[in-house]
């Protein structure tokens, strides 16, 4: 039965894996720098790592939102998140899977009368603006910088599409990790309390129930980008703002530098022993880091080549991606305790 | 394994970019040797000239056509490929000019007067060093794009001198009274289609000029 429940996780790891495989790798199959199969093949191994490996950290801070506590309650939570995700994707806009897991789990908290823990939102929400920011903040600088290497030591052309390629891919990896790192809590993290996994040594190797589910939804977001990232890979590429392919490798870059400060525990741990104040463990949006990164090179260049309208459009489903994702959660709440007659919360 | 193929790749495209480019520079040469053998009344060695430059464009061809297949099968620089393509191919067409006025001198062997040959080597200067900053700034945009615009601005100057110089001479070969209309309309053909190669020097420059905004980081 907890299979069957777990199917809604899956779909919304399979609407992840179609979206945001783009931020990772749009940028460079949109500049026409990597094959779309190599790109989805290295994304999909290093998808799977990071859930699995480093997936613990953010999702303690979803499980604070909002501990769905019944199976049935899991199950309508990712359906409402995949549901939103999988619209949006539709409508090619790269959004945000941690905002319509949030939405969907403030929907549950309503529909059961639990209360959302508003520092845990708050910090959630803070995370959603400071996310592009810092993005953007992140791919100038590199981009200063990577102009400043490339004009000092007199790149030849051909060298510098080499050391591009080279460098997409590396980040493309890098991106990839940290994307199932950060966003795996999105889409199994609140099947964590219910899961019946037990404890697993396989080869000598210890695998977590938690890590067993991040397995089971990395899978499914790996096969999500096999099937459907394509698409969305157009749209990141070349829809925003035409990136030569420098500037792809710094967006990528940037991306994945944001979604590891917000993931990392070993981060975490490191700024706590130098006394420093810590980053959040958030499941931070990867498509608002892409285009806060994308958006803040175009910013570079003066912005009149920034296609507004596009990144209008993307902004505007990252408002309505939550509160689409929180009615859809409540009304198919409704819909199975009152005619499916499932238990969706333990009061 | 596709790291390797591409570092393969790129080798082997920076020296056939190289080659092609060291032969442009070198027709620029051939073809003021193969001028001044022709005033010399040198026929020999203004036909060995001649097929040197035959076999430099011939070599330049097969180049170009090499670096079209690595460019288009292996998809390198895919955000320039359509720029340097036509570049290349520019600058092929160059190498076509030159060869086409030693057949030219070669088919027609105009009767130019001795006082027509300084001017008349004056221009083929100004036309070699307008090509030879189109090449030094193709070079540049390959190697380092920060200099291509100081060769380029040279391409302009030396389009200029060769205009001037090639109107002084058709002033002065019109002025001569000792011509029949029909030699003056040979040499004059044969003087504007010295002068065509650097406006030929000069277009190539001012895409180029376009290209380098676009490559600009």
């Amino acid at each position: 039965m907890f299979l069957f429940f777990l199917s809604s996780g899956m779909f919304l790891g399979w609407s992840l894996g179609a979206n945001d495989a783009s931020n990772v790798f749009g940028t460079a199959v949109g500049s026409r720098m990597l094959r779309f199969r190599t790109a989805a093949a290295l994304c999909c191994i290093f998808v799977i790592l990071g859930a699995v490996i480093s997936g613990a950290g953010a999702s303690h801070t979803l499980g604070k939102l909002g501990a769905v506590n019944a199976v049935g309650g899991a199950f309508v939570v990712a359906f409402s998140a995949a549901m939103s995700v999988y619209l949006m994707t539709l409508a090619r806009y790269p959004v945000s899977t941690s905002q319509a897991i949030v939405g969907a789990i403030i929907g549950w908290n309503l529909f059961s009368g639990s209360p959302t823990d508003n520092t845990a939102l708050m910090k959630i929400v803070t995370t959603w603006i400071a996310c592009p920011i810092l993005s953007a903040i992140i791919a100038i600088i590199s981009y200063k910088i990577v102009t400043l290497i490339i004009l000092r030591l007199k790149v030849h052309m051909f060298r510098l599409d080499e050391a591009t390629r080279i460098g997409l891919v590396l980040a493309g990896i890098f991106g990839s990790f940290s994307l199932g790192a950060n966003n795996i809590a999105n889409v199994v993290g609140v099947f964590l309390p219910v899961s019946p996994f037990k404890e697993l040594t396989l080869i000598g190797i210890h695998f977590s129930p938690a890590q067993q589910l991040f397995f089971l939804g990395s899978v499914a977001i790996s096969i999500g980008v096999i099937t459907y990232s394509k698409r969305v890979m157009d749209t990141v590429g070349t829809g925003i703002f035409k990136l030569s392919p420098v500037m792809a490798f710094v967006a990528v870059w940037a991306h994945s530098v944001v979604l590891f400060l917000f993931a990392s525990q070993g981060l975490e741990k490191f700024l706590m022993d130098l006394g420093l104040p810590t980053i959040p463990l958030v499941p931070v949006s990867s498509s608002q880091a892409i285009v806060g990164a994308v958006v803040g090179m175009g910013l570079l260049k003066g912005g009149h080549t920034i296609r507004w309208r596009t990144v209008g459009g993307i902004a505007g489903s990252w408002v309505t991606t939550p509160i689409f994702a929180c009615v859809i959660s409540f009304i198919c709440l409704f819909i199975l305790q009152n005619v499916f007659q499932q238990t969706v919360y333990l009061p | 394994m596709a790291f390797v193929s591409i570092f393969k790749n790129r080798i082997g495209i920076e020296k056939e970019i190289d080659s092609f480019l060291n032969l442009a520079s070198e027709s620029g040469l051939i073809f003021n040797q193969g001028v001044d053998a022709f005033l010399s009344n040198n026929l020999e060695s203004f036909n060995d000239h001649l097929n040197h430059i035959v076999e430099t464009e011939k070599e330049a061809d097969t180049l170009r056509r090499s670096i079209e297949d690595l460019l288009y099968r292996k998809t390198l620089i895919p955000e320039s490929r359509g720029d340097v393509l036509e570049l290349i191919e520019r600058m092929d067409a160059l190498l076509g000019r030159f060869k086409g006025v030693m057949f030219r001198f070669e088919i027609e062997r105009p009767n130019i007067e001795p006082q027509f040959h300084e001017g008349l080597k004056a221009l083929v200067s100004c036309v070699i060093q307008a090509v030879e900053a189109a090449t030094l700034s193709l070079r540049a945009y390959f190697k380092d794009i920060s200099q291509a615009t100081d060769h380029i601005h040279k391409v302009a100057f030396w389009e200029t001198e060769a205009d001037k110089t090639s109107s002084n001479l058709q002033k002065a070969i019109f002025a001569t009274e000792s011509f029949g209309l029909d030699v003056k309309m040979q040499i004059r053909d044969l003087v504007r289609s010295i002068d065509k190669i650097a406006d030929q020097a000069e277009d190539m420059a001012d895409s180029l000029a376009i290209y380098v905004i676009k490559r600009s980081l």
